[in-house]
């Protein structure tokens, strides 16, 4: 009895999760102590941060400052007043609701076909894992990094002839196809990994392929689909290139290209500049504010495939 | 796959006919027709001249010919490698640097806030549309009231003050600042992910046989972001050589040359001068060079991350 008791006693001391307890409450206080030193870097990296915000802030203050207080005070100090007319003017002048319509039209409809198009074949390739499915992926993987330069001018001629040249449709199609072949890189790894025994359970239960499809990958793979979604949609908004040549049109324009076709036009005025990156910058930073969880889940997806 | 091959036949008797590939064929026929079949049409004009009317007419490698004699086309590439040094290689040094300073030693000095938020400062600029972001430095860059010489007159260095975009001799650094200004919350972000799945042990022995944050920096932090640094390196690079939005907002290529690249070239030969030919030549080396890059890259990272994240 005498003799058990230490014994008993003494793993009770050097109990690892106690222990380790232990190192954790002394490492935490060691780490908080912060020092001369952590405040200098913490300091400096604020500081390199506050720069790269800096711009958005100076399109803030100036796209409401009096354009004769910007050459009086410059474009560091707060305004005194509220003016809205530089932004109205760019908003009424360019149309920007209609551009904002349009690129919600496209960028909505490009998200919605390229994840449906990316399941499809997602399914194929990572369910079915059909014969030379790592060949299909390889192909597919070209529509991602050919440059858009050595497609635009056949696309021009090809949707000129079909008469989608100039509208919403052609634009959507084509980004559609290209995003989709991401999506389908992305969707088929994750399909590649899918619990086999859900599947085989399925299949047993008399299940088609398509009922596989609708009724258990697709309600499992929501989650991923939901990242790609967004980002297809945040791709699409902010695209350029292909935009700024199928849609010519300023009733057709997505914002992007409104906003790059700006060059030259209202420089002479100091705050329209301003005014107009603030109308550009809005509509992106509520959709930051939207879908920032999704944005920075789907960052570290799509960076380790 | 022999072994799963005769139980999925044998399941696929509950199964309609047809298989699985039935399911590609959405993708495959948009492919076709977006990409490949106007790929091949690309390669196709690049062996004509063809001004955008009539019919094209078959010149054999004129064009490429006359492409490699014009200095247009080599300076283009060489802004290419600037454009890969400010949109692939400061912005992962500098990336690496401040994911490491955030994850290792603001975090556990001063919370996980602040360090969440700090990244999500430096990731800002990368929620613009680059068309947005263009279109604000246009307007800091600009030389009467813009923000910079504003504020270089301000602190007395008014003789720094340059036409920064209009000036031949500065406008690729201009574009550059803005590149890296966006691409920097990109790296940041990836970086701060690659470090949250290294084990913090790892850390802690390296503190305790005293190795200083320097040392566990260039020991740990970087050998265990080989994978995360390789994906950035790869994709910041061939954007870097499809680069086209920027320059067309903010330069032109201009002024004459001097920021001119492969992407913007190709467009102003297609829609600009309309010589369709020579522009889908361009574009057709510029697809080669992306895709040489891409693999290239891909096989060098495969090789030197065998066994370690597959």
């Amino acid at each position: 009895m005498t003799v058990t008791a230490p014994t008993g006693a003494a793993p009770e001391l050097i109990d690892p999760k106690a222990a380790r307890k232990a190192r954790a409450r002394v490492d935490r206080t060691r780490h908080r102590r912060r020092g001369v030193s952590g405040w200098v870097v913490l300091i400096v990296v604020a500081a390199i941060a506050i720069l790269m915000i800096f711009p958005f802030w100076l399109a803030l203050i100036n796209a409401f400052k009096p354009a004769p207080e910007y050459i009086a005070n410059g474009p560091i100090s707060v305004p005194t007043s509220l003016d809205f007319s530089a932004l109205i003017k760019f908003w009424t002048g360019i149309d920007f609701n209609q551009k904002l319509v349009n690129s919600v039209i496209i960028s909505g409809s490009v998200a919605l076909i390229a994840a449906a198009i990316s399941l499809l074949s997602a399914f194929a390739i990572g369910i079915g894992k059909i014969k030379g499915r790592v060949w299909v992926l390889a192909v597919f993987m070209l529509a991602f990094t050919i440059p858009q330069e050595a497609l635009v001018y056949p696309l021009y001629i090809l949707t000129r002839n079909l008469g989608l040249y100039d509208t919403k449709l052609g634009v959507i199609i084509i980004l559609s196809v290209l995003q989709s072949a991401f999506g389908t890189y992305m969707l088929a790894s994750v399909l590649g990994s899918f619990p086999t025994e859900v599947l085989e359970a399925a299949r047993i239960d008399g299940a088609s392929r398509r009922q596989v499809l609708w009724h258990i990958v697709f309600p499992l793979t929501r989650p991923t689909l939901g990242v790609l979604v967004t980002f297809f949609f945040i791709w699409t908004w902010n695209d350029f290139f292909l935009p700024l040549v199928l849609l010519p049109s300023s009733a057709n324009q997505t914002v992007s290209v409104a906003l790059g076709a700006l060059s030259g036009q209202y420089t002479s005025d100091p705050t329209a500049l301003a005014a107009a990156s603030l109308a550009g910058i809005l509509p992106a930073l509520v959709f930051f504010l939207i879908f920032q969880r999704t944005l920075m889940r789907g960052v570290n997806l799509g960076a380790i495939k | 796959m022999t072994v799963t091959a005769p139980s999925a036949r044998r399941r696929s008797a509950l199964e309609p006919a047809g298989g699985y590939w039935g399911y590609l064929i959405p993708g495959a026929l948009g492919f076709a027709a977006v990409v490949l079949i106007p790929f091949g049409m690309n390669v196709y004009l690049s062996l004509t001249k063809y001004r955008g009317v009539g019919t094209p007419q078959f010149i054999g490698l004129d064009n490429y010919v006359r492409l490699f004699a014009d200095p247009t086309f080599w300076t283009s590439f060489l802004n290419s490698i600037a454009f890969i040094f400010a949109m692939a290689i400061v912005p992962t040094a500098f990336g690496v640097l401040v994911a490491a300073v955030l994850f290792d030693y603001i975090a556990p000095r001063f919370g996980a806030r602040s360090s969440s938020i700090l990244r999500a400062l430096f990731y800002l600029p990368q929620i613009l549309p680059i068309a947005v972001a263009g279109v604000l430095w246009k307007w800091m860059y600009q030389p009467e009231y813009g923000i910079i010489n504003t504020m270089l007159e301000a602190v007395g260095l008014g003789d720094l003050a340059q036409n920064w975009l209009g000036d031949p001799n500065f406008a690729i650094y201009a574009v550059m600042n803005v590149l890296i200004w966006l691409q920097i919350g990109y790296t940041v972000v990836i970086f701060m992910a690659g470090l949250s799945r290294v084990d913090p042990a790892l850390y802690e022995a390296a503190e305790l046989d005293g190795a200083g944050w320097f040392t566990r920096f260039r020991v740990i932090t970087l050998n265990q972001l080989r994978p995360e640094i390789a994906v950035v390196v790869i994709t910041t690079s061939v954007a870097a050589l499809k680069v086209f939005a920027p320059i067309f907002v903010l330069t032109k290529g201009g002024p004459g040359t001097s920021t001119i690249v492969p992407a913007y070239f190709s467009y102003y030969n297609f829609f600009t001068t309309t010589q369709v030919g020579y522009g889908a030549a361009v574009a057709t080396v510029l697809a080669l060079v992306v895709t040489v890059v891409a693999v290239g890259l891909l096989l060098f990272q495969t090789r030197n991350t065998e066994g370690f994240e597959k």
